[in-house]
């Protein structure tokens, strides 16, 4: 089921950070390669950029907080929240330092206070 | 002659004398119903004020089984006791713990029928709303004869038809910081079943200082989420999230929407962590998050940060007491309001670019030239309009401003007069904003409608749907 979710997030963002990565390969370190990451969205952070997940390429050694700067820029609007989301890296709770592996699952987590 | 006017006169007075008599025995009745009132509403006043003492008031005179179940609890709980893992002491923990429900809406609906079915000795309910038939599709402890009258009112008679043998509390209220001291104290646990942030931080600040677990619930639109904090030594919520997010990105039922079994789900679940602290089975979701996408229908738990040492609230150096809690400004903080119905008004364009919904009725009638711009979502649109207007989205204004003046040009060629600019939206802060930015880029005499369509509904047209 999750394999289905990824493969129709790549679909629907095809290098759309591919100039990111690019940009930030010609400086770093070439021979490496690039990071692939599945970021899962919530509450008001899905209502901002519209998607459930999307699938990311980020340079290596990239940590969370590096990879939430490339969303933003992505998402302007996710400025809001920035400050108030509970970070989740494959289901446990990451400090923004933590450094991105291949295939991690990264959830941006928002409040939410309905009832 | 004198005698008869004597016999009249005695007559007068007789009949005089009657009329007081009655009215008397009126004033009498009245006066021996307002004691009795009076007596009542003591009575309620100092149960709610009394610690919530459930067992003994349970089994009030029963016989007791070696156990500690009466004949009638078994009877009536035994599919509880017949499960191994929790069993009669399980039950016993149920009726010996209280539990404070606050928010008698779409969470603390079904949360407090199931806590009242399963046996909790003692639940309080808090709420200060009036059951609206527009509650009815999420929050189903309300009936339609319910309707106008006290949440707590209704829920707790709800409660009282499932199990007469428990004790309800109603606190017919709003939960603030200058009186949830007292009301926290009386109960072993806390269930924030709210609706909004500045009361979430309140009820969790309040559980740390008054050091009760929250089972904390939220919902909204197609999501939910569940934890359980400040249970043993775990976060509580200022851990999670130290910043208040901006009041935009907190949103309401009543603006956002909400499918109605989405809160129901996690109420239910609510309901089950609640029953798991009060028993003392299982693994609770201390420190853990449960997120529900009711629209994958995808439940993730995610593992949580510990308890904060830098923590406002709980953090090894806080220095928050009982006292600093009373006079904290929640709604400050977090820059929303904790009610509802204390929505704020913007201000921001100046009243020669506003008109009344009256002032706008009187120009359709005198046949003006004009566009009426509905700049609300389009799904909103779909819901209800006025006739004739055109729907174009906040969002979308600043690509569709050419339309604009299209639909200007198409009225005045028509007329053969200049055609004037009104904005309207639901309730007056999106028209307001609509207008700022339509006077900014060449419509400077662009004027919105005050109060929105919602003051369209209340004073010119009171068939116009209202939702």
């Amino acid at each position: 089921m999750e394999k289905e979710t990824q493969d129709f997030s790549a679909e629907n963002c095809p290098g759309e950070f591919s100039g990111e990565h690019n940009l930030v390969g010609v400086a770093g370190m070439n021979s490496e390669p690039s990071v692939k990451i599945e970021v899962l969205f919530f509450a008001k952070a899905r209502e901002i950029t519209g998607l459930p997940d999307i699938s990311l390429q980020v340079p290596p050694s990239s940590s969370a907080g590096d990879c939430l700067k490339i969303l933003l820029t992505k998402f302007p609007r996710l400025e809001e929240i920035c400050n108030s989301i509970v970070f989740a890296l494959n289901e446990e709770y990451a400090p923004d330092s933590i450094i991105l592996k291949n295939g991690d699952e990264l959830a941006i987590i928002p409040p939410i206070s309905g009832g | 002659m004198d005698c008869k006017i004597v016999g009249n006169g005695s007559a007068d007075i007789i009949h005089e004398i009657e009329k007081l008599k009655l009215d008397k025995k009126e004033i009498e009745n009245r006066i021996s119903k307002l004691e009795a009132q009076l007596k009542a509403d003591e009575a309620v006043q100092m149960k709610a004020n009394q610690a919530c003492s459930s067992y003994d008031s349970i089994l009030d005179g029963h016989a007791v089984s070696s156990n500690g179940l009466t004949p009638g609890m078994i009877y009536r709980y035994s599919r509880h006791l017949l499960l191994p893992d929790f069993g009669v002491e399980g039950q016993i923990n149920l009726a010996k713990s209280s539990i404070l429900v606050v928010g008698a809406g779409g969470l603390g609906s079904p949360v407090v029928l199931y806590l009242a079915s399963c046996g909790i000795g003692c639940i309080g309910i808090v709420d200060s709303d009036i059951v609206e038939l527009n509650n009815l599709h999420r929050q189903i402890i309300h009936p339609e004869a319910y309707v106008g009258h006290a949440k707590v009112k209704s829920a707790a008679a709800a409660c009282r038809a499932i199990n007469s043998s428990i004790n309800l509390v109603e606190h017919n209220q709003a939960l603030q910081a200058s009186n949830a001291l007292d009301i926290v104290s009386k109960y072993d646990i806390v269930v924030d079943a709210t609706d909004n942030l500045p009361s979430r931080y309140m009820i969790s600040d309040c559980c740390v200082v008054m050091n009760k677990p929250l089972i904390s619930g939220a919902a909204l639109g197609l999501e939910g989420q569940l934890t359980v904090y400040h249970h043993k030594g775990g976060p509580c919520y200022r851990c999670l999230f130290p910043t208040p997010p901006p009041t935009a990105a907190c949103q309401r039922c009543s603006d956002s929407g909400v499918l109605g079994v989405v809160p129901g789900v996690i109420g239910c679940l609510q309901a089950l962590e609640a029953i798991k602290v009060a028993s003392g089975i299982g693994e609770t979701l201390s420190g853990r998050m449960l997120i529900f996408d009711a629209l994958s229908s995808r439940i993730r738990i995610v593992k949580l940060r510990g308890r904060s040492l830098q923590c406002f609230a709980c953090g090894d150096h806080a220095d928050f007491t009982q006292q600093s809690f009373q006079s904290f400004d929640y709604e400050g903080f977090t820059q929303s309001p904790m009610s509802d119905k204390a929505r704020p008004k913007l201000s921001l364009i100046s009243d020669s670019a506003r008109i009344t919904s009256r002032e706008y009725k009187d120009l359709i009638d005198r046949q003006e030239p004009h566009i009426l711009v509905d700049v609300r979502p389009a799904h909103h649109f779909k819901i209800t309009a006025i006739p004739e207007s055109i729907n174009i989205p906040l969002s979308a204004l600043e690509d569709q401003i050419s339309l604009v003046d299209s639909y200007l040009k198409e009225v005045a060629k028509d007329s053969g007069k200049s055609a004037s600019l009104y904005v309207v939206c639901r309730r007056g802060n999106d028209s307001q904003r609509a207008v700022d930015f339509l006077s900014k880029n060449g419509f400077p005499l662009a004027k919105d409608i005050i109060g929105g369509l919602e003051s369209w509904a209340q004073d010119v047209d009171p068939s116009f749907p209202i939702y």
